[in-house]
């Protein structure tokens, strides 16, 4: 836990000025264009975008708000850059941990070589609420499990000023937020064409090819010509922009789970045609309500019997059930582990240090310092049921105290990282504000791909250390630039 | 493609039809309380409007008055009133939003924008516009889809689905208004044609953008036999019911599946009646028992197509 003490740092890392306060090298074309950039030509631009994301519909619908569910997610028109050099040393870690993540994922659900090495507790496996028994010897094609992944990266100021990337979480279930992404570059694009030219700026818009790709490579043996769907919960889903939106840009139809049914062990969508066999399926639906015959009985969204049918191998699923296991906040600590097990390797990338409060001697210390950490839940996510510790009032942090000792088990605690920060458009004109990074990395046939860069997503919020969308953050075009 | 979607497709152009007819009508209703003639109560048009759509009794449980204002304002604005310009055109934008990645971004676009537009709108601010503009207005969102559609979305089955929708709800459409208005417009027992009875049928043909066509077409006076005759056999007058079936039918033939035999004979037998049928018999019949056994067809026209290709009726 040595490295507290730098990642807490008061002053965090910028982007965008070095500590003092000139523009890094990288920055640099783009601070000579802002300055002979009238203010209101800015402005303008801000509420052209505005409108446009608007009239596209390109929303956002946010859970427990009444009324109005539809929202945009605030777009700010400064770019993140990121150096060429240091995405191609971010890249290869993300490349290694997913392939470890997924070889973790084939044995536990296989011969599970890494608990009998007695390198990650089993029962935190076993008894993990993600583990999904009816995987349990069932073969994926290609060995697959997390096709798609979403690698949350955060950068902290390091001892020596540079700063220094972590990953704060893998999303393995049904990691959303790639249309911004691509919407967001398109929107750069629109907006100032002449910051193109002065930048040679990686493209990112080849990232549905990629995923189709990456879905045909993981069609059922022996399907010469698979025909993949995107399953959505449908119009009223958080994300179902992002569903639409992907559907389109593949190609391939957007279906619920009513367009589909199962006839011997086979899955068929209802067309205006009649049935058509479906091979792969992309679904942003949670394993809990895929199939009511296996899981939640009550669930409208699923298709009875695709469990079956996938079991038999007649059908693939994108992501594979039971992936949860490993993105789970319990299971988070031990990837480095997974990295040198599995493949022999140190990890390129840094975990940020974790307390497990499962264990007496961690509980005892995050009581101790409540106000300096970041307090989560085990299974949280979205930003949801979270305590951060610096942010949040004397009774906040009591209230989440007693929710601790009543289950410790269901949290791990974490040093507050002093996110690095990028300048940001705000009311009053330019300000840093802490953002993130999440790639998306795609696992299919024998190459993990990715496009460069990622979702860039910034706390609005003066101060804010949350990102998450559904807390109010917003989005930034990312650039890898070479 | 999916049945689904294109349940969605077919509903988003019903839905954006049958907005446009309602404030066609409502249009002329309208310009016509405007004329002198009809000075001091007129309710005749009014109680007509909501009988072409069958909100008669939906409207005397709201326990409104019979007024001009409070009929527009329910036709067009009400909540409660499932067939209301407001409730149609949301629901055409909830059907385009589930499809919104089968749709061109300017036919989503195009829709969205309207609702947006229409969805802040409240009785006071409808007060206060030019009524005759906002008509205008949904009238012409309706023609900017319809252009949109035609000109940037692949003419494939999707996009015949939504044509589908468009000339079915038409059909019905222009069927409701001829039956009402010429029920009420029917010669008086003297014979005698008054000059408001021209304004009245006129106004009939303006509904349906026909004013001009009509007399390009008889060069002659209007007379109700005539105007029925352009609305219902002309297959060139783009709203008559013999247009529509032509598409209809059509449209039938290129979707065909190997179930939709049913839908396929249905229409072609109610397209064979205006292909082949004679104005003399439809009178013989009576034009309003004729009428009303047209839109039953087209109801049950209508469940067939659905249980043939989109998602079947729930009984």
């Amino acid at each position: 836990m040595s490295a507290n003490s730098t990642m807490n740092a008061a002053i965090p890392f910028d982007e965008m000025y070095a500590a003092d306060g000139s523009v890094r090298e990288h920055y640099r074309p783009y601070a000579e264009w802002l300055a002979q950039m009238p203010h209101e030509r800015i402005a303008r631009k801000r509420s052209e975008a505005d409108v446009a994301f608007h009239r596209v519909g390109i929303t956002f619908n946010v859970y427990g708000e009444e009324g109005g569910k539809e929202r945009l997610i605030p777009f700010d028109l400064l770019p993140r850059i990121i150096p060429g050099t240091e995405w191609t040393a971010l890249e290869a870690g993300l490349r290694q941990r997913v392939k470890a993540l997924n070889a973790f994922l084939a044995d536990i659900y296989h011969g599970q070589e890494i608990l009998r090495a007695g390198r990650l507790p089993a029962d935190q496996v076993l008894n993990n609420a993600q583990f999904r028994p009816e995987m349990k010897g069932v073969d994926v094609p290609g060995g697959l499990y997390a096709m798609i992944a979403g690698i949350d990266l955060v950068r902290a100021a390091g001892a020596d000023g540079k700063g220094e990337y972590y990953v704060l979480e893998d999303n393995l279930r049904v990691p959303s937020g790639v249309s911004y992404l691509l919407e967001n570059r398109k929107m750069m694009m629109r907006l100032f064409p002449d910051l193109f030219s002065r930048y040679n700026v990686q493209p990112v818009e080849h990232y549905p090819d990629l995923l189709l790709e990456t879905l045909r490579a993981v069609a059922p043996a022996g399907v010469l010509n698979p025909t993949a769907v995107l399953l959505t919960p449908g119009a009223f889903n958080s994300a179902y922009f992002e569903h639409s939106f992907l559907a389109q840009q593949m190609g391939v139809e957007l279906v619920e789970g009513q367009d589909l049914f199962v006839k011997d062990d086979t899955v068929y969508m209802r067309t205006t045609q009649g049935p058509k066999r479906v091979d792969v399926i992309y679904r942003r639906i949670d394993d809990d309500f895929l199939d009511p015959e296996v899981f939640r009985a009550d669930s409208m969204l699923g298709v009875p019997g695709l469990m079956a049918a996938y079991r038999a191998g007649r059908v693939t699923l994108a992501n594979a059930v039971g992936t949860g296991v490993a993105d789970d906040k319990s299971i988070y600590p031990y990837v480095p582990e997974m990295v040198r097990f599995y493949l022999g390797e140190e990890p390129i990338l840094n975990n940020v240090p974790t307390y497990m409060l499962r264990k007496p001697e961690d509980l005892a210390y995050t009581l101790a310092h409540l106000p300096e950490l970041v307090v989560k839940e085990v299974h949280g996510a979205g930003g949801y049921g979270m305590l951060v510790g610096p942010a949040a009032t004397k009774a906040e942090i009591e209230d989440f105290r007693q929710l601790i000792v009543a289950a410790p088990e269901k949290y791990i605690a974490q040093p507050t990282l002093s996110l690095s920060t990028c300048p940001t458009f705000v009311d009053a004109g330019i300000a840093p504000r802490h953002i993130d990074l999440r790639p998306f990395v795609l696992s299919g046939g024998k190459e993990i791909r990715m496009v460069p860069g990622g979702l860039t997503r910034v706390a609005m919020k003066a101060g804010s250390l949350v990102v998450n969308s559904s807390q109010g953050g917003g989005t930034k075009d990312t650039w890898v630039v070479s | 493609m999916l049945s689904r979607t294109a349940d969605h497709l077919y509903w988003m152009a019903r839905y954006t039809e049958r907005a446009e007819n309602t404030v066609r009508m409502l249009d002329v209703s309208y310009r016509m309380s405007l004329l002198p003639s009809t000075n001091g109560g007129d309710t005749d048009g009014w109680s007509a409007i909501l009988a072409i759509s069958e909100l008669s009794e939906a409207f005397a449980r709201s326990g409104r008055p019979l007024t001009a204002s409070d009929v527009i304002e329910f036709v067009v604005l009400d909540r409660d009133n499932p067939s209301s310009v407001w409730n149609c055109l949301r629901a055409a934008r909830e059907n385009a939003h589930a499809v919104r990645g089968t749709l061109t971004a300017e036919m989503w676009e195009t829709t969205n924008a309207t609702w947006l537009e229409i969805r802040d709108i409240t009785p006071e601010k409808l007060q206060a516009t030019d009524l005759g503009e906002f008509f205008e207005w949904v009238k012409f969102r309706s023609h900017l889809l319809r252009g949109v559609t035609f000109g940037t979305m692949l003419h494939d089955d999707a996009f015949q689905f939504v044509r589908l929708g468009t000339f079915l709800e038409r059909a019905d459409n222009t069927a409701r208004l001829l039956d009402v208005k010429y029920h009420s417009l029917l010669p008086k027992a003297d014979g005698q044609n008054s000059s408001t009875d021209f304004y009245q049928w006129g106004a009939l043909l303006r509904s349906v953008s026909a004013f001009e066509t009509y007399r390009h077409v008889y060069r002659d006076v209007i007379t109700p036999y005539k105007v029925a005759e352009l609305l219902i056999l002309n297959h060139a007058m783009p709203r008559s019911l013999h247009a529509c079936l032509d598409e209809i039918n059509g449209i039938l033939g290129d979707i065909a599946n190997l179930h939709s035999a049913e839908a396929a004979r249905q229409a072609g037998e109610l397209h064979a009646s205006l292909h082949y049928g004679r104005m003399d018999d439809i009178f013989a019949t009576g034009l309003h028992v004729w009428l009303e056994r047209f839109l039953a067809r087209i109801n049950r026209l209508g469940d067939s197509i659905s249980d043939n290709f989109l998602v079947p009726v729930a009984a």
